[in-house]
């Protein structure tokens, strides 16, 4: 049996082991890996989520399990020391000794740390392993707790220094991101798109110091700060080095292998090194003169050796390799694809650029206007997959090629059908799956939607970023079967949400059961169930207490479950607007049941950490001083945010306080497919953001301007204008038809952005339903909704005054003890519970 | 945070030791759950009136650790009655405990008795 020594054990090393054992001719041989860290190989890539939630475990390539059922064996905590190419072993640390056939480096990079004085001090990390990433969140905690408003600073604003940006702002502390170029990443983004990128990033609380050179660390023994001209400082707490990476190439320089100027062992394109028995790969790997410090390379890298080892000797490295990439850095949309910089003798840029949405585009195009060369996406960066795939496979691009990147005037996207793509089209760069891959998974049977399209072809599972495509690509092939993606709600209901309503309402059902009796399957599930609870409550104004055990969770305790089971609960402060006695009673009651309390952005106070037993006494109290239930837990009417108007307000055009009260009391409690937020602004300065909610009001000369479809959730978009200078009651009758509407067509959890962007016909129809009534329904929906309003009822009082329902507000059954598996750690002079592990 | 699991053992018909009597068929939501206690143990019972059967399996979802599987809705995947649990909407066969949308190990089940409109919960400790 044949053995192979793996050095190395980060992704790429990883990556060649899942290669090799993946490939039928590999049982003749025999695989250990060394890794010094102490766990296996993670997911590096995305080292900053630790910050989020300190398991490193969801950032395992795969569990030590995985090494042993594949018969390798994994050796962690145990440095590799010594090569001896001659008899063909190596020594490790410990000083054992072990002996290959093929030997393969994959040794990776370490962090450069430059030479500046002062840089040993304490206070100062290194951004790489989980272990440095558990000396800073400590180093952090200790920080935190001596001193209020401390700061630490990045040295390096290059890709994985705005990573290390983020988290910093996670740890608490005040960032600083200190660059010696004058831009922002400076390998990927031209100056324009950095400075975009600086902008977004200052807006979210990042200070960034462009040109900077540090001249030494300050501090007694641990940093106080950092100098870079005499008179210009920077006072820090604490220095985070992400300053560029030198590859480990120790071991082979020791051992007399070929190895670059800069540092880096020297292969060939099947990756051999100066000797034949040993291959590196990754970050190590110095190949056409360069080190390539990205994933995908470096696992096409892992391919080839592995192909080579087993004899398939033609499968060797490109010439060129695709360096693009696309990320997001702290929220922000960041990606560059070919040739992001245009020498002027090779093409034409075309940029547009937006500043005040952070929103820069920038592609490059030949001379003859036929081919796409590269560019620069900041800010969005969602068409980046099928810019990059035209790049990739030199398409045709439209006759105007700003057409690729400026915002479609008639809503359609001006690329091509995914299914335009030629076959080898690359997908998934990370895993290397080409469109032809995706498609012959689902012709031939073996995968027949998007899940198992990506358990067998891996597509997607790597950085993620073509997931849209993966999906795009599977529908498409699956209609082309003449498979019909069926928007049936479940396994339970061979019906849409549409269809369902229409069942409802002409046979005026009124439990679950006799839906599903008579129209469905089996005992239905948690997607179907809620679903018709919703139904039933648009058309018969039922509240969730009437059958909640079909009730989402959180209708059914009506309050939001968080993270540890235990609740929030959130009064209605209709328009935001609350008298002092009310705040008084607010916080008293925060205080009787120590309940971690906060300002929402929805200009409420959510109070966190009431237990099942105590959500009625809560809901007793807040009663008792005039509130209700805010609905914050149903997919309902959340809030109408309002500024404070013309009562106030210097600038104010009309009362919006008023109004907003007077919209969200209307709209309280009626039920959708999904959250509903209103906002009204007194003035075009728009302090409710009311363009950023499902509807939202504007107060112009002469009335109301009316703006439907917007949102702030995971896609943002601003609403777009239904109506202009309407009175007040005018604005009622549209949102009762529009909102009604929307209730009795939309998707199961769709929101009105998404549901008016698929309307056919678009904005101009629904004008056409809305204010023309060209369906003649106008007058239905208003009943509709008028039906609705005048059935309102507190959900909370209808609970704490039947016995019957309240039996549902206990931990146990049997016992009137509460959940003892609930654990709080304090958090600024409040508290949360324990961090997930 | 793993240990709390240990506490929980699937538990067949015949090596049940105790008879746990819980609580009155009426204490339980039609085609739903409540959380009972026994001894230092959270389990949750589902009364599947729809199929006239109920389950008990532990109440911690060994997702996130939390003791909440009681308060998720029950319904059925293929014809196997099953729990989702109200986090993260993870579901696992009230059958068998086998986690129906992923690879976490099985939860534990108990066996259930009713006699005389009451509850019983099988242990073998």
């Amino acid at each position: 049996m044949k053995k192979i020594i793996v050095v190395g054990n980060g992704m790429v090393g990883y990556k060649f082991c899942e290669k090799f054992v993946a490939q039928d001719t590999s049982k003749d041989f025999e695989i250990t890996v060394f890794g010094e860290e102490p766990r296996p190989a993670y997911d590096r890539v995305h080292l900053s989520e630790y910050f989020e939630n300190q398991n490193a475990e969801a950032l395992e390539m795969a569990p030590r399990s995985w090494y042993k059922a594949n018969g390798i064996e994994l050796i962690t905590s145990e440095r590799v020391s010594d090569i001896n190419r001659a008899s063909k072993t190596i020594k490790t640390a410990k000083d054992r000794e072990f002996s290959y056939d093929y030997l393969i480096m994959a040794t990776g990079s370490s962090p450069f740390v430059p030479p500046i004085k002062g840089v040993e001090k304490e206070g100062v990390f290194v951004y790489r392993t989980i272990e440095d990433l558990e000396g800073m969140l400590a180093y952090a905690a200790k920080l935190n707790k001596e001193k209020p408003n401390a700061r630490a600073a990045v040295l390096g604003g290059g890709l994985l220094g705005l990573e290390a940006g983020k988290a910093v702002l996670d740890m608490g502390l005040e960032p600083h991101i200190v660059e010696f170029a004058p831009k922002l990443m400076p390998r990927q983004l031209d100056s324009r798109s950095s400075q975009v990128l600086k902008l977004k990033l200052e807006s979210i609380g990042l200070n960034i110091h462009l040109s900077k050179a540090t001249n030494q660390i300050l501090g007694d023994g641990k940093i106080t700060g950092m100098e870079f001209g005499e008179d210009d400082r920077l006072d820090v707490d604490m220095l985070i080095v992400s300053a560029g990476i030198r590859p480990r190439d120790e071991l082979a320089k020791a051992c007399g292998l070929e190895v670059g100027v800069r540092g880096g062992i020297v292969v060939d394109n099947t990756m051999k090194t100066s000797d034949k028995n040993i291959y590196a790969i990754g970050e190590i790997a110095l190949y056409n003169h360069m080190i390539y410090g990205l994933v995908a390379p470096g696992y096409d890298m892992a391919e080839v050796a592995v192909k080579q080892i087993l004899g398939e000797t033609n499968v060797v490295m490109p010439a060129d390799i695709d360096m693009s990439t696309k990320l997001k850095l702290i929220g922000v949309d960041v990606a560059s694809f070919g040739e992001p910089f245009m020498p002027a003798d090779k093409g034409h840029s075309i940029i547009f650029e937006n500043k005040t949405q952070y929103l820069y585009k920038r592609i490059n195009v030949s001379h003859d206007g036929k081919k796409l060369l590269g560019g620069i996406l900041v800010g969005d960066a969602s068409d980046y997959s099928m810019l990059h795939q035209i790049y990739l496979n030199g398409m045709k691009i439209p006759e105007d090629p700003a057409q690729l990147i400026l915002p479609a005037a008639d809503g359609n996207a001006a690329f091509g059908d995914v299914m335009d793509l030629p076959d080898e089209a690359q997908v998934c760069s990370c895993e290397s799956v080409t469109k032809g891959q995706i498609c012959e998974a689902i012709e031939s049977g073996e995968a027949n939607d998007l899940a198992s399209v990506v358990s067998c072809t891996k597509a997607g599972t790597g950085c993620g970023g073509c997931k849209p495509m993966v999906k795009d690509l599977t529908d498409a092939t699956l209609k082309s079967l003449g498979i019909e993606v069926k928007d049936s709600i479940c396994e339970h209901f061979d019906l849409n949400r549409q269809e369902l309503y229409d069942i409802i309402q002409v046979k005026g059902y009124r439990t679950f059961n006799e839906v599903i009796d008579n129209h469905g399957k089996g005992c239905g599930c948690e997607l179907c169930k809620p679903l018709i609870a919703s139904l039933m409550a648009t058309i018969h104004a039922d509240t969730a207490n009437k059958e909640y055990a079909i009730q989402d969770s959180n209708d059914r305790f009506l309050a939001n479950i968080q993270r540890n089971g235990t609740y929030s609960v959130v009064p209605r402060v209709p328009g935001g607007e609350i008298t002092p006695d009310k705040l008084i009673a607010l916080g008293e009651i925060a205080k009787k049941y120590d309940l971690y309390t906060k300002i929402t952005g929805g200009v409420r106070v959510d109070l966190f950490g009431a237990t099942l037993n105590q959500l009625p006494l809560i809901w007793k109290d807040l009663i008792s001083h005039g509130f209700e239930s805010g609905h914050a837990y149903g997919k309902s009417l959340r809030t109408v945010k309002t500024c404070v108007g013309s009562t106030w307000c210097r600038y104010g055009m009309d009362e919006s306080v008023s109004f907003g009260i007077e919209l969200e009391n209307r709209y309280r409690g009626i039920r959708a497919p999904h959250k509903i937020k209103g906002g009204v602004s007194g003035c075009i300065r728009e302090c409710a953001e009311a363009r950023g909610k499902d509807f939202g009001l504007i107060a112009v000369e002469g009335g109301w301007n009316l703006y439907v479809g917007g949102n702030g959730g995971a896609t943002p978009r601003h609403a777009e204008l239904l109506a202009e200078q309407i009175d007040n009651e005018t604005v009622i009758k549209y949102l009762d038809r529009y909102l009604m509407f929307y209730m009795r067509t939309a998707k199961p959890l769709q929101r009105t952005a998404a549901w008016q962007e698929r309307l056919e016909g678009g904005m101009e129809y629904l004008k056409e339903v809305i204010i023309d009534d060209k369906l003649g329904i106008a007058t239905d929906l208003e009943k509709e909704m008028q039906t609705l309003v005048n059935r309102f009822e507190c959900e909370w009082t209808q609970a704490i005054n039947n016995p019957e329902m309240m039996k549902r507000f206990s931990h146990f059954v049997n016992s009137k003890e509460e959940d003892d598996n609930l654990v709080f750690v304090p958090i600024r002079e409040q508290k949360m519970p324990e961090p997930w592990n | 945070m793993e240990e709390v699991l240990e506490k929980y053992n699937a538990t067949k018909i015949e090596d049940v030791k105790v008879w746990f009597k819980a609580a009155s068929v009426n204490d339980f939501p039609v085609d739903g759950g409540a959380c009972v206690k026994y001894k230092d143990k959270q389990i949750a019972v589902f009364n599947f009136a729809r199929i006239g059967k109920w389950y008990a399996c532990q109440n911690v979802c060994p997702h996130k650790m939390e003791m909440v599987l009681s308060r998720g809705m029950i319904g059925d995947d293929k014809g196997v009655p099953k729990v989702a649990c109200p986090l993260h909407k993870k579901t696992f066969s009230l059958e068998n405990g086998e986690n129906l949308n992923g690879d976490m190990d099985a939860i534990a089940t108990y066996p259930v008795k009713i006699e005389e409109e009451n509850v019983y919960i099988g242990f073998s400790d």
